[in-house]
């Protein structure tokens, strides 16, 4: 590690192009992301849509193991979801998803910068966490029933 | 917080005849004071959620860590762009690292669903108690030295530089002892996605300790590598149907509140006594999780 003094300092900090642009569409993801949360929240609370479970029964159901829970209520796994948003409470799951799909998205965008610099192990890393990040979305290891 | 987790605790059997809006509006509350207490003592709020919440309400331990999971990783996402534009998180020290977690992460998940309750109830347990110790001894090197760069750090381009705020110095870093770095974050993602408790307690000591990478920037990069791997977690969660949203908003939006709450009053606390009573409190918290799954506190 080297300390340079505060004069050296004033070569103001390069932040690497393709960190900036992975930063600028994470803010923009996580923005959006949070927007849909308490929006499709606040929706859910007003009653507006019918809930697929009614939120008088959950206390009587939110202690259940999952497994149980789904077989109680008939609630949405895997990729069903997206079939029921006409639920209010399933219209929840749009912003989780924003906010744990939004990183896989930004690195499909730094692919180019990195093909063009020719650095191919970001580029393979790229690929393989994007990769990693589709596994699990897909529900290849588990869910998706 | 001692007192209303453990008043939550003893209402446990009437907690089914409450009105439902009761649980949602506690769980709120809880998270904003855990996110005010969370900065100053410099711990993840997903650190403290899955014990006290788990501990404390009245929801499965399934759902408990498919919110604990997104509440570290809305915290995570929401700090990481500023981080990463003042150079205090690096996405080349992060990629690498997050690649071995997020892939480690869905297999701690799917453990974590599909051991019994007790068992993941004792794991947590241990490993909160082990949270409090190295609490209590882990030792935090500002400036590490890394005299060379070993040859994968190199090969990888794993170095950067940062201004450091306090004295305005160019700090140049790179990192050594890359290939244990990668087996230790291999095993913090089965730890995050099994308990959903965010890594940043792990990440912080390891970046920092083993890699040697300056605090600030270990600090910065953990909550980068975390919201890929927690990404991957919450996926798995999400699949097998335990993201309620019921539970998550709230902790998530009193989370994030608290935490915004917290850095305010950063200058106003003193980070010690914080530091002392969230000690205290994640002690409470993990022998209640162990006691539980050894059926000695139902």
């Amino acid at each position: 590690m080297n300390v340079n003094s505060p004069a050296t300092a004033s070569a103001a900090l390069v932040v690497d192009e393709v960190q900036l642009r992975y930063a600028r569409l994470l803010d923009w993801g996580t923005r959006i992301g949070l927007a849909a949360l308490l929006v499709s929240f606040a929706i859910y609370n007003t009653g507006l849509f019918p809930s697929k479970v009614p939120r008088h029964r959950l206390p009587e159901l939110w202690s259940e193991p999952i497994a149980r829970y789904l077989e109680l209520t008939g609630a949405p796994a895997g990729w069903q979801w997206v079939t029921m948003l006409q639920h209010g409470d399933v219209l929840g799951l749009v912003g989780i998803a924003v906010l744990a799909g939004c990183s896989g998205v930004c690195l499909l965008s730094l692919l180019p910068m990195y093909l063009r610099r020719g650095d191919r192990a970001y580029l393979g890393l790229c690929l393989a966490q994007a990769a990693v990040l589709l596994i699990a979305a897909a529900g290849v290891f588990g869910g998706g029933h | 917080m001692l007192a209303a987790g453990t008043a939550a605790a003893a209402a446990g059997a009437a907690a089914a005849t409450w009105p439902w809006w009761v649980w949602p509006l506690a769980l709120f509350c809880a998270c904003f004071l855990m996110g005010i207490v969370a900065v100053p003592a410099g711990i993840g709020g997903g650190t403290l959620f899955v014990p006290i919440i788990g501990g404390f309400f009245p929801f499965h331990l399934d759902f408990v860590r498919g919110a604990g999971l997104l509440v570290a990783l809305a915290s995570a996402l929401a700090a990481a762009p500023m981080l990463m534009r003042g150079g205090l998180a690096s996405l080349r020290l992060a990629l690498p690292l997050a690649v071995l977690a997020s892939a480690s992460s869905i297999g701690g998940a799917l453990l974590g669903l599909a051991l019994p309750v007790a068992a993941v109830q004792i794991a947590l347990g241990v490993i909160v108690l082990g949270i409090v110790a190295l609490m209590l001894v882990a030792k935090k090197s500002e400036f590490p030295h890394v005299s060379a760069p070993d040859a994968l750090g190199t090969a990888l381009a794993m170095h950067g530089v940062f201004i450091d705020g306090a004295t305005g110095r160019r700090i140049d870093w790179q990192v050594h002892r890359t290939a244990a770095g990668l087996v230790v974050f291999l095993v913090i993602g089965v730890l995050a996605g099994m308990f959903g408790i965010g890594a940043g307690w792990a990440n912080v000591p390891a970046l920092n300790l083993l890699m040697g990478v300056p605090l600030k920037v270990a600090a910065g990069t953990s909550g980068l590598v975390l919201s890929l791997v927690d990404s991957a977690a919450a996926w798995v969660y999400v699949n097998k149907g335990a993201v309620l949203p019921m539970i998550a908003v709230p902790s998530v939006v009193g989370m994030m509140l608290g935490a915004k709450v917290g850095a305010r009053l950063l200058t106003v606390l003193s980070g010690a006594v914080i530091r002392r009573l969230v000690i205290a409190v994640l002690l409470f918290a993990g022998l209640r999780a162990l006691l539980k799954g050894l059926g000695l506190w139902p």
